[in-house]
């Protein structure tokens, strides 16, 4: 199949346009991330069960354990809040056709992520020169599962913003589904953070 | 198609065969790989069910070489010849006795080598149960099936999101590769039942490690299908194709997308979770104080039921997944043969969607016997029992289709008539193990293997054969032999049927699953029963064969079909066969609903691209 015949196929032939292949993609997204939205849904139920079933004692030294790297939590947390409204001036700005500052928010959301995974690194590490890792206890398992299937998908931000935003001179301004697709993206990992600290750290 | 494109570049081998974004290409590609694990999953039910008909003797022709090692069978001979060479040379009595004795015990470890031990025995229960699942039937319904007929029946030129699509090829296709690497690591495939209860998936060999690799990536597969599946549904139906206008298969599609959408990634949680169990000494599903030969684990505290509730959450929606589908392409080949319009077409939709509904709230009821609160046991027994409602509703309405049609008795037509049948003997049985003090009793036994078979397939497997013929020739633009395809069909009907109708009867008197005959005497009784079950299983399985050759030998040597050679109503029917390679060259307008059959006039049928009134809408 030649591009041409493509071209021939799926743009003009069938009527369709950007603003439908856009529409579509977002729609897609959106069904992605009902599906991630299950996933993390699966992890967090399987935290409630197992938390509701520990020993008090195993909760009491936990909790201590982590309120010594409370505050990097805490500061990530604002991070991350922060780095949502970067994402938003970015597909704001792209919507005016103002590439430049797209580019620009979009560099500056990735170097907030990558904040954040330095910082969870840091806490991490704290954590594993006192020999805590995954297998500790019942619930560090479950911390660890939760917290670093989130930094893993923050990682995949981090990764796919740059590369975005490294696209964003050849997008035109009715066809930014990208940007807006992976802003939806990084909302959806803050929106999960928002969850996991909370239920981690606080409760 | 060589006509309008006549002039361009033709694609080349790779990308026409291999990297294909084509829709259609990506349908055969499913159907083709799934049909491999069709015949390796039933080759290793073969060899169990020789097993049980035959306690103790090895399995013909490739035993040998798959049950037993390389180190076996060099070592065999040579016992026997020590023995023989000790007996010659043993003077008293009592040496020739003890000299006999090894003799004898060498000659038998030779001619039983070759049997499937306890071991093998539990790793080909679950690598079949597995393959049959993950690698046959799903791929089939939804990945052969979806991929080819969604973008046809919406009227469109190709799915959403086509390298998306390719994508989800290629990882199931690294999924099939882990799954056949599973055989070939230390101590063999995964052997936990195909459900990987914890915590004997906990403590297997590197088998299971590969098993929850292998079910992730098809799982990922699943999620990239239901995504392309459900925007090409909702956002690229043609003009005038409103949702009430989709042809049932589409709905199940649709329905199913949904469920795999939803269900799926609690599965992969699941999987993820165990594999860091496995991996990472997490302890999400194993015990606190767990022993295993007498050696403490180092796990510690988590939750062993959890497993089967998140197992179960994703597994009993996916039941569904293993039946929507084939629900909706027998309901079209049962009004495309039956020259009818289906019985309440809206009914039937709403059925689909309580049955995948209900589907989220049942799970429990695989986990009667797991130990749970009567009353917990008691809501889910009341919910399951009420699948019982849409399930009979699609029955009555497939039996209304068919009252007073003039039924075409072709291929087809009675390869759903049977999906319907073996589905009303499967969904009866379903009924009896809703029922918890019922369930307790026949849990575990081979009612429950007849229950599944009689569904999945009695049911699925008997659909994908009718539909496999129906749309051939809209795959490669020929028909398959109806002769060899009638007698397929009449050799897995009496077969199938011979082969687990019986095994309600042992199930219910007591015979488990999943057990070598010769460790439990009770088991003895059976053994009339059990063997004429394997004949009958094993002739169902080289029927098989009938099909795979007509389906071969069809796609070069088949008698070249016509547009619309069933004379059927729906959209993929009103283009050439096989199908061009972007569908419609214009985008088709649609004016009525996909089964009028039967309408006033001198016409039959009512294609969808035809107005009703008035002659048919020019090309």
């Amino acid at each position: 199949m030649s591009h041409a015949d493509a071209a021939a196929a799926h743009g003009h032939d069938g009527g369709e346009d950007h603003a439908v292949t856009f529409e579509r993609a977002r729609f897609g997204m959106w069904l992605f991330i009902a599906s991630e939205i299950m996933m993390f849904g699966a992890f967090i139920a399987v935290y409630i069960v197992l938390r509701m079933s520990m020993p008090q004692e195993v909760v009491d030294y936990s909790k201590e354990v982590l309120s010594h790297t409370f505050h990097l939590a805490l500061i990530n947390t604002f991070i991350l809040i922060a780095s949502s409204y970067t994402v938003v001036r970015g597909v704001n700005a792209m919507s005016k056709g103002n590439k430049g500052h797209c580019e620009d928010m979009l560099i500056l959301t990735a170097a907030l992520g990558l904040l954040f995974l330095v910082l969870k690194g840091v806490e991490y590490a704290a954590k594993f020169d006192h020999g805590i890792g995954p297998s500790h206890n019942v619930f560090f398992s479950c911390y660890f599962l939760m917290t670093g299937f989130h930094g893993l998908h923050v990682l995949i931000g981090v990764i796919l913003l740059p590369w975005c935003a490294f696209y964003v001179e050849k997008f035109d301004a009715h066809h930014y589904a990208h940007v807006e697709n992976l802003a939806l993206y990084w909302h959806f990992v803050d929106v999960v953070w928002i969850f996991l600290f909370p239920i981690v750290y606080l409760l | 198609m060589s006509d309008e494109h006549g002039g361009h570049e033709k694609a080349g081998i790779f990308r026409t065969y291999v990297w294909s974004t084509n829709h259609k290409m990506i349908g055969k590609q499913f159907l083709v790989t799934s049909f491999v694990f069709l015949f390796i999953a039933g080759f290793l039910v073969l060899s169990l069910r020789w097993q049980l008909a035959n306690p103790g003797k090895p399995v013909p022709v490739l035993g040998r070489l798959i049950f037993a090692t390389a180190e076996q069978r060099e070592k065999a001979p040579k016992d026997i010849a020590d023995a023989e060479k000790e007996l010659a040379a043993a003077k008293d009595d009592a040496a020739k006795k003890k000299a006999q004795e090894n003799l004898d015990n060498a000659n038998k470890r030779a001619a039983g080598l070759g049997a499937v031990n306890d071991q093998q025995f539990i790793m080909l229960t679950s690598m079949h149960g597995s393959l049959m699942i993950f690698f046959v039937i799903i791929p089939i319904l939804v990945g052969a099936f979806g991929n080819f007929l969604i973008p046809l029946h919406v009227g469109t030129h190709d799915m959403a999101f086509p390298i998306l699509n390719a994508a989800s090829y290629w990882v199931f296709w690294l999924a099939c590769v882990f799954a056949i690497a599973g055989f070939a690591v230390e101590g063999g495939a995964a052997s936990a039942g195909w459900t990987m209860y914890s915590t004997l998936s906990e403590l297997g060999g590197p088998g299971q490690t590969m098993w929850l690799i292998s079910l992730t990536l098809v799982g990922f597969s699943s999620i990239m299908g239901a995504v392309n599946y459900l925007t090409t549904i909702l956002k690229m139906r043609a003009p005038g194709l409103s949702m009430w206008r989709l042809p049932l298969t589409t709905w199940a599609q649709f329905i199913t997308a949904v469920l795999q959408l939803l269900a799926t990634p609690v599965l992969a949680g699941a999987l993820i979770m165990l594999s860091c169990d496995r991996l990472l000494g997490t302890h999400f599903f194993t015990p606190g104080g767990l022993m295993a030969t007498y050696v403490p684990q180092p796990h510690s505290g988590g939750n062993v039921l959890l497993w089967q509730h998140v197992f179960w959450f994703y597994s009993h929606p996916a039941v569904y997944i293993l039946v929507l589908p084939a629900m909706g392409m027998a309901s079209d080949l049962l009004a495309v043969g039956a020259r009818k319009a289906i019985f309440g077409y809206k009914a039937m939709v709403y059925s689909i969607t309580a049955i995948a509904g209900l589907g989220f709230i049942v799970w429990a009821h695989h986990m009667f016997m797991s130990g749970m609160k009567p009353g917990l046991g008691t809501a889910f027994m009341i919910s399951t029992m009420l699948i019982a409602l849409p399930s009979a509703i699609k029955v009555f309405n497939w039996l209304g289709t068919l009252w007073r049609g003039s039924i075409r008795f072709d291929t087809p037509t009675l390869n759903a008539l049977s999906f319907v049948s073996m589905f009303i003997i499967g969904g009866l049985s379903g009924i009896f193990m809703a029922a918890t003090p019922v369930d307790i009793f026949i849990h575990d036994t081979y009612y429950i293997v007849a229950h599944f078979h009689y569904v999945v397939f009695g049911g699925s497997l008997f659909a994908v054969f009718g539909a496999v013929f129906f749309w051939f020739p809209k795959m490669f633009g020929r028909m398959m032999n109806p002769m060899l395809g009638k007698l397929h069909w009449f050799l897995s009907f009496v077969f199938f049927n011979l082969t687990f109708f019986p095994m309600h009867i042992i199930g219910a008197g007591g015979h488990m699953r999943r057990v070598q005959i010769g460790d439990y005497d009770w088991l003895a009784p059976f053994h009339s029963w059990n063997v004429f079950i394997t004949h009958s299983a094993i002739v169902l399985g080289f029927s098989q064969i009938l099909f795979v050759f007509n389906f071969f030998w069809s796609m070069y040597k088949g008698k070249p079909a016509e547009a619309n050679p069933w004379q059927s109503n729906t959209l993929e029917w009103s283009i050439p066969s096989p199908a061009p390679e972007h569908n419609y060259h214009v985008i088709p307008e649609v004016y009525n609903g996909p089964y009028e059959y039967g309408v006033a006039g001198d016409k039959e049928y009512l294609p969808q691209t035809e107005k009703s009134a008035g002659p048919p809408a020019a090309h």
